[in-house]
């Protein structure tokens, strides 16, 4: 079966009726039209393809957001094979860990990582062939590291594949319980399922221009890069660095006339805070949408006060669903309001229920694990058939339903679902997924440290406060810089423990587990 | 007078007092990696260009709010010792 559409024939469609338009602009590096990004993209695949990449295989990026990360997105999806973004501020031994764990055939990636990349597959395995960009921006590094290839072979001219519904478009990889990361397989009809939701509700329009806030490894990143480049939209590429700075970004949305915003609530709520944004010009703001955690009420008040025009959605949805429940909120939020909106209904594509410890869907009123079937729900974790058993809930008739992990409330009959919180171990930090087992299976490497345990708690400002407690081998004890040294090296600056804390010895259980509860008393 | 050292010291203590309490103060030393080294996150990094912006009267640009001019106290200093004037 092949699928009607697949996001790079979006792409090739948007080429053909707008060729001029401007697809992706990247601030103070230029801007791409539609036709060269098809050109540019249409010159990786058939390198890739020429280095032995084949339809099915995956195909690792490397590079900071950029025009040249955008057409190697393309590049590898008209090569028919899968692409593997990572980020490329996390530790090298995460990436090459990503890199080896999904067999890539093949990594675009900036020159600056090389060296180091090399080391750690040194223990791992064959290095994969390397296509080295000279930095990455302006999508002038990947033309030239394809002229280079091409003066001295140049590559065979090859077509676009065209990928079965269930082929790969993306592997993402988020936080593993187990203290590794684990690949969210995402095929092109889970995500052109998606990016045609998005159309149907979002009714984009060439003439729009989305915010690209999310990094290229976060799920967010699908709906502003393909929905707006199947539109023929223009994609405004925000740096990361930038992206964290409130004042930066009012000012962004201005000058970029941003008419779609899509990000976590904690840049927004910053904004809300410090973007002074009654003295900007934001009026071509048509619609603000926010996903990957709860935006705390207070900040949401200020900012839907400042910004009183737009649309506001709430979205939400693992990476293994992407977005399956959506509630359009009304400005203004109400002053009396203090709980969190709805997470909303259940997406149009999608498929949902709340069901009790015996799988039995709950009532109304009452709190159940939610389950998501459907188009674009995922197709498995990559090489842990085992994990992703333990994922699904399959009926009897042999629908698979994916548990989310979270628990809701239905509020009435085909009401909103309303979130209440998570069943395991996990939380959301400014958008991103935490296990906490990772943290601390990163901590139990440290050489001091005999146990350690990690707890996190609601935090009215941070949205989340991750606290490790931990008790040392001898009388030994690591300070708080060389704790927070020691965990920079091994896993994403957005999981580092906001405190630490050494205790002689951490409290249990009357079946000797570690006592989490009673930490959490002490956080 | 050698002014970024004194700016020096305020953004030492400043980040101690804010982000690192009770750490011993030797171990904070000049040249420390604190974005790259995890010792600041971006929410601290801004919490502390807002509180230096408001104390010395100064804007800095958005390209200098990055890892490149924040990383060290070494180099926060000479950044807000050439805003000063």
């Amino acid at each position: 079966m092949t699928v009607l559409c697949s996001l790079h024939q979006y792409l090739a469609d948007s080429v053909a009726l707008y060729p001029s338009r401007i697809a992706v602009v990247e601030a103070g590096r230029g801007a791409i039209s539609y036709a060269q990004l098809g050109t540019l993209s249409d010159r990786l695949r058939d390198r890739l393809v020429a280095v032995g990449v084949r339809p099915g295989d995956r195909v690792g990026m490397y590079l900071r957001k950029s025009i040249d990360a955008v057409a190697t997105i393309y590049g590898i999806l008209k090569a028919g094979a899968a692409y593997v973004p990572v980020d490329p501020d996390a530790p090298l031994s995460r990436n090459a860990y990503i890199m080896h764990n999904c067999a890539v055939k093949a990594v675009v990636m900036e020159k600056r990582f090389e060296d180091r990349l090399a080391t750690e597959f040194f223990a791992l395995g064959e290095l994969p062939p390397l296509l080295l960009l000279d930095g990455a921006g302006g999508g002038g590094p990947l033309a030239t590291v394809l002229d280079e290839a091409d003066a001295k072979l140049p590559a065979a001219k090859t077509k676009n594949v065209e990928p079965r519904a269930d082929d790969l478009a993306y592997i993402l990889y988020t936080s593993g319980s187990t203290g590794k990361p684990k690949g969210v397989m995402l095929s092109h009809e889970n995500a052109v399922s998606f990016v045609d939701w998005c159309s149907e509700v979002f009714e984009p329009q060439a003439d729009d221009r989305f915010s690209s806030h999310a990094p290229l490894h976060f799920d967010l990143s699908i709906l502003d890069v393909h929905v707006a480049l199947k539109h023929g939209a223009c994609l405004v590429l925000i740096p990361e660095e930038r992206g964290k700075d409130p004042l930066h970004m009012a000012k962004l949305i201005a000058e970029e006339k941003i008419s779609i915003w899509y990000s976590a609530p904690s840049i927004l709520s910053l904004m809300a805070q410090f973007g002074d944004l009654g003295g900007h010009d934001c009026s071509a703001l048509r619609l603000v949408l926010f996903a990957g955690e709860v935006f705390p009420v207070k900040h949401l008040r200020t900012l839907c006060s400042q910004l009183p025009k737009p649309r506001y959605f709430n979205l939400y949805g693992p990476t293994e669903t992407n977005v399956c429940t959506y509630y359009e909120l009304v400005p203004p939020v109400p002053e009396a309001r203090t709980a969190p909106y709805p997470i909303g209904k259940v997406c149009e594509h999608l498929r949902g229920k709340a069901v009790d410890e015996h799988n039995a869907v709950v009532k109304p009123g009452e709190e159940g694990e939610l389950c998501i079937t459907g188009r674009g729900v995922m197709q498995g974790y990559w090489s842990l058939p085992e994990r992703t058993a333990e994922s699904f809930l399959v009926d009897e008739d042999g629908t698979r339903w994916y548990r989310t992990g979270d628990i809701v409330v239905l509020e009435s009959a085909g009401g909103d679902y309303i979130y209440r919180g998570r069943r395991d171990r996990m939380v959301k930090r400014r958008g991103y997924r935490v296990e906490l087992g990772e943290i601390e299976a990163g901590l139990y490497q440290h050489p001091l440290v005999k146990e350690v345990a990690v707890v996190a708690q609601p935090d009215p400002d941070a949205g989340v406060r991750i606290t490790a407690f931990l008790s040392s081998k001898g009388a030994g004890k690591a300070s708080l810089i060389e704790l927070k040294r020691f965990c920079a090296e091994r896993m994403p600056l957005y999981m580092i423990p906001d405190r630490f804390t050494w205790l002689d010895g951490l409290p249990k259980t009357s079946t000797d587990k570690t006592d989490y509860q009673q930490l959490k008393g002490l956080a | 007078m050698d002014m970024s050292m004194d700016f020096g010291t305020a953004v030492k203590n400043y980040i101690l007092e804010e982000f690192l309490p009770g750490e011993n103060p030797d171990d904070l030393t000049e040249d420390l990696p604190l974005i790259s080294g995890g010792i600041l996150d971006s929410i601290a990094t801004l919490r502390m260009v807002l509180h230096f912006e408001e104390q010395y009267g100064i804007v800095l640009e958005a390209h200098e709010a990055d890892k490149e001019h924040l990383d060290t106290i070494r180099s926060i200093a000479s950044l807000l010792a050439s805003k000063v004037r």
